[in-house]
């Protein structure tokens, strides 16, 4: 085969499926209906803890067919991690929004009014993660000798943060379409589901338990999703056993679809989190001990808590070398609908919470931010609190410098003392793919078949707005020697691709883009000289199928939590400028810049679009989005009240890509699509606290930042203090 | 009409009835359409009053010469409602017809000392729109009337606009004030109690010499804000105190 093609990779060519959605072709869910589709609603708890008494369903029963725990074929599980969480509740109630029953109806108004009662007997709810009497997970990683770190510190600085729940929102809201008969193999008693969702097989796998069928007869079909952000990790598997139940029961195609409020009150958020820091420093600014206790709100099920908690404490004690780590988390319920996915998945918290503390360090010491972070950041050789010696790849020192120069730092910094605007900056790390042995247990696969002109690319790797199908194809044609628009990419069906594994953890670009360049690479081998028409002419079809295979070396020990967690990590650094409204205590973000090390931009223009829209869910992480909780149910379940970032609350960005080549990633990638969101909340805090706000929580909203106005000048004190211990 | 056959609902733009609808808190199944009755939409000067007719968009408001030169504080409240796109079609009428504490428009016209027109079958009834609110989301249209305009003398003295939404646009305020600062100043606040607050006690007092100190402790009498999901009662005790200050003050930001 010749190499003339343009190569693709570093180029921002058109994204596949861009005509179609600028145009309005591309077809989502609710765009998609079937012959005798039927509707249905999920009548949900309205408590928060207790049991469900009785059922009555009020008025005209005619057209209605009401679907329950009974008729549940498999078991009454939503298969993750633990079995834990019901696909529709018995008899007991954990969360508010928790799903009970099912109503179908094929008119979605008759189906809206149907009035449905749930006598209960209510039990007390617990609200506090660090009260609770269940713990989903507890995580503990140890690194050197504790005692011996502190011996050696001149200064002990302590400090507790919090970070608050925080909703995806992505722009389509969850829904799936149930259709029965129409299996892979076209036997009757199998179903296919469609659906907005990250992950085909996460939902296939659920629905052969609980409906108890072979794997032949699920199938799962992923539609043009408008955005996921964890948010359609998990949570597809329960709706997609909802339409299943009611498809197989009545026989006909079943329509789930929420709207937004459904969408807000029930289905999954950012855990909150209490960390707490007790750091040992010399009087010079070098890290002898660190000490961090942390605990995940898990909300009523266990969901994907143990895996969120585990990369929590992972990146807990930031992208910062010490000999002496002490790290001890948990994830615990508490009766609020289940927490789970959300783009960062658990680094955003325990980084915002590192973050702070090192401005506070540095305060503490007299030196400035950048210096204390210049002292102690990883460098390549080091290692990381549980162990893993990184390589040349490591790019903590180089993105700080980048930021620190571009955005002039120091002179920004003496500028703006004394005045209500402040400049803060905060450096961080992502692991890209599963944690520890999380892919040598997936063992994803990828295919590729070669077509007339080029090739098609099947994975299970959903398209969900962030460039998927794109960056794939530009991975494959680059390696296989044609050009991009020669490779085609198929609908993630799980009849048709094999399990390339879920689009989550930064994973889909360094780990299946890298099977896939494998793949390409023997497929080139194999054509030797031919054209793909003329190997198809001469020796008939031809698929290459590879699986995730482990770089030498990498080592991880999960009883222990040492090793190498990830195969890589990518680096960032945010500098953000703020201004506080005097008189309205309102924080308005006005300069924003940030560096990220990725390893190789496959698509300059789609990474920096990762990072900016990172970067804005961060600042509305760090500024405006809160939701409130009252009485274990979300009280402002709309975009009216639910805040998040308009354009006019975002700042112009400035995003530097800087690439240090990870040598098992397609063309040197590493993962970009969560890190973006570690850095902007711990960046606002520290200019906050530059601008003489001294916050320990976020969001930053002008309610919270009218109290910590109102202590500024007199003693600096948390909050909420603590009754036992004095956090200085 | 609205008198024979029962009470209908007067609709224009729609941007407040269609949330009411979505949540499903919408009781009320018939329906008066305003929305192609222009001459409800005109903007003059008519006896020396600015005359705002009550289906006049949002844009509307924005774009009209006549309200940027007599009532600049109408314009920047108006600029501040929802985006482009609710802008187009809410209407000032809507707005106060709607009745929401937290309406933007409400404190200009509170303070701007506006008349409401009313009319029904029989007869055209002028309401000074202090006293066109009797209570959280009532007003004294009676079910037979519509609010046809709006009457503005001309106002004497620095006209001030701030709203204080929850983000920078599209945002509901949680706490929004108009203050024409002058030799007779006249202080109107919204979102900070059931209805809109004209601060008539300390307007008196601020007209006899009182300091901005004095004021503010005056003001903080006058109004009753509550905690809810979008803010709290004491955050609008002090913002509503801050304001006051900023929007007296003889250069406003």
């Amino acid at each position: 085969m010749s190499s003339r093609a343009r190569k693709a990779v570093g180029r921002n060519v058109l994204r596949k499926e861009g005509h179609d959605k600028v145009t309005g072709a591309a077809r989502y869910i609710d765009d998609l209906t079937f012959p005798g589709l039927l509707h249905a609603r999920t009548i949900r708890s309205t408590i928060p803890a207790g049991e469900i008494v009785k059922v009555r369903f009020k008025g005209d029963r005619a057209g209605f067919t009401l679907v329950d725990h009974h008729d549940i074929p498999g078991r009454n599980i939503v298969a993750l991690i633990d079995e834990d969480q019901p696909c529709l509740a018995e008899r007991k109630i954990r969360h508010v929004a928790e799903p009970i029953l099912l109503l179908v109806h094929e008119d979605r108004e008759k189906l809206r009014a149907a009035d449905v009662q749930i006598e209960y007997r209510p039990s007390t709810p617990n609200y506090d993660p660090e009260r609770s009497a269940i713990t989903f997970k507890k995580i503990a990683i140890d690194k050197g000798d504790l005692d011996a770190g502190f011996a050696a510190a001149d200064v002990i600085v302590e400090g507790e943060y919090r970070t608050g729940l925080q909703e995806q929102l992505y722009i389509e809201t969850n829904g799936v379409i149930a259709v029965p008969g129409s299996s892979v193999a076209g036997a009757a008693g199998g179903i296919t589901v469609y659906g907005s969702m990250q992950c085909p097989y996460y939902v296939h796998r659920a629905l052969v338990i609980l409906l108890g069928l072979p794997a032949g007869k699920v199938r799962v079909i992923q539609t043009e999703t408008g955005g996921g952000f964890g948010g359609k990790e998990e949570y597809p598997s329960m709706m997609a056993g909802h339409a299943a139940l009611a498809a197989l029961k009545t026989g006909r195609p079943v329509k789930l679809v929420y709207d937004r409020v459904e969408d807000m009150l029930a289905t999954t958020k950012r855990h909150p989190s209490i960390v707490r820091h007790r750091t040992g420093v010399t009087r010079d600014g070098r890290l002898t001990a660190i000490d961090i206790d942390a605990v995940l709100d898990g909300g009523a099920y266990a969901t994907l808590s143990a895996v969120v908690l585990s990369r929590g404490m992972i990146h807990a004690a930031g992208p910062y070398r010490c000999d002496h780590i002490r790290i001890r988390g948990r994830a615990t319920m508490t009766n609020t609908p289940p927490n789970g996915a959300f783009r960062g998945f658990g680094a955003p918290q325990t980084q915002f919470a590192a973050e702070v503390h090192m401005d506070r360090i540095a305060e503490r010491l007299g030196l400035d931010p950048v210096r204390v972070r210049e002292i102690n950041a990883l460098r390549p050789g080091d290692t990381t609190a549980t162990g893993q010696r990184l390589g040349k790849d490591s790019s903590a020192l180089q993105v700080l410098r980048e930021a620190v120069t571009r955005t002039g730092f120091r002179k920004r910094r003496r500028a703006l003392a004394g005045t209500n605007r402040g400049i803060g900056l905060s450096l961080f790390f992502h692991g890209s793919g599963f944690t520890g042995a999380g892919e040598v247990k997936l063992a994803a696969k990828a295919s590729l078949a070669l077509t007339h002109k080029g090739a098609r690319i099947h994975v299970a790797s959903t398209e969900i707005g962030q460039g998927t199908r794109t960056m794939l194809a530009q991975i494959v044609a680059d390696a296989l020697g044609v050009r991009y628009d020669d490779v085609d990419v198929n609908a993630a069906d799980t009849g048709e691709v094999p399990d390339s594994g879920p689009t989550v953890a930064s994973r889909t670009c360094m780990i299946v883009g890298r099977i896939l360049e494998r793949c390409a690479e023997e497929m080139r081998a194999r054509l030797g000289r031919l054209t793909p028409r003329q190997y198809l002419r001469a020796f008939g079809p031809l698929v290459i199928t590879k699986q995730y295979e482990r770089p030498a070396g990498m080592v991880w020990d999960d009883t222990v939590y040492k090793g190498d967690a990830y195969g890589s990590y990518g680096w960032g650094c945010d500098v953000v400028e703020v201004e506080v409204d005097r008189d309205t205590y309102e924080v308005r973000p006005t300069a924003f810049t940030t560096v990220h090390e990725i390893g190789k931009a496959i698509h300059p223009m789609l990474a920096v679009g990762q990072i900016e829209g990172g970067s804005a869910q961060g600042l509305g992480y760090a500024i405006l989005e809160d939701v409130v909780m009252r009485d274990g149910r979300m009280a402002n379940a709309t975009l009216t009240n639910y805040i998040i970032p308009t354009s006019l609350d975002t700042p112009p960005m400035q995003v530097v890509l800087l690439e240090n080549p990870y040598p098992h990633g397609p063309s040197g990638a590493k993962g970009v699509g969560e890190m973006p969101i570690d850095g902007p909340a711990p960046a606002v805090i520290n200019a906050l606290r530059h601008a003489g706000f001294d916050l320990r929580e976020i969001p930053a909203t002008p309610e919270r930042v009218m109290l910590t106005s109102s202590v500024e000048s007199t003693q600096r004190t948390p909050r909420t203090p603590r009754k036992s211990q004095a956090w200085v | 009409m609205l008198r024979d056959e029962g009470p209908l609902v007067p609709m224009a733009g729609c941007t407040d009835l269609y949330v009411a609808l979505n949540f499903g808190t919408l009781t009320e199944t018939r329906f008066l359409d305003l929305w192609r009755l222009d001459a409800l939409r005109t903007i003059a000067i008519r006896e020396g009053a600015l005359s705002i007719g009550a289906l006049a968009t949002h844009t509307d408001l924005i774009r009209s010469p006549l309200v940027r030169r007599r009532l600049p504080m109408l314009a920047a409240a108006a600029s501040e409602i929802g985006g482009v796109q609710i802008q187009n079609r809410g209407t000032l009428g809507g707005n106060v017809a709607n009745a929401s504490p937290a309406g933007d428009t409400l404190p200009v016209l509170a303070a701007a000392d506006a008349t409401v027109v009313l009319r029904g079958a029989g007869a055209t009834r002028r309401v000074p729109f202090s006293s066109f609110y009797t209570g959280y989301r009532r007003t004294v249209r009676r079910p037979d009337e519509l609010i046809v305009s709006f009457e503005i003398a001309p106002i004497r003295g620095r006209q001030r606009f701030r709203k204080v939404g929850t983000r920078a646009a599209q945002a509901i305020s949680k706490v929004v004030m108009a203050v024409i600062a002058g030799e007779t100043p006249r202080i109107a606040v919204g979102s900070v109690a059931p209805t809109v607050v004209r601060a008539r006690r300390t307007e008196a007092a601020l007209a006899a010499g009182a300091s901005v100190a004095e004021a503010q402790r005056l003001l903080l009498d006058e109004i009753a804000p509550i905690d809810d999901i979008r803010s709290t009662a004491e955050y609008r005790r002090r913002v509503t105190a801050n304001l006051l200050a900023r929007l007296l003050a003889p250069r406003s930001a």
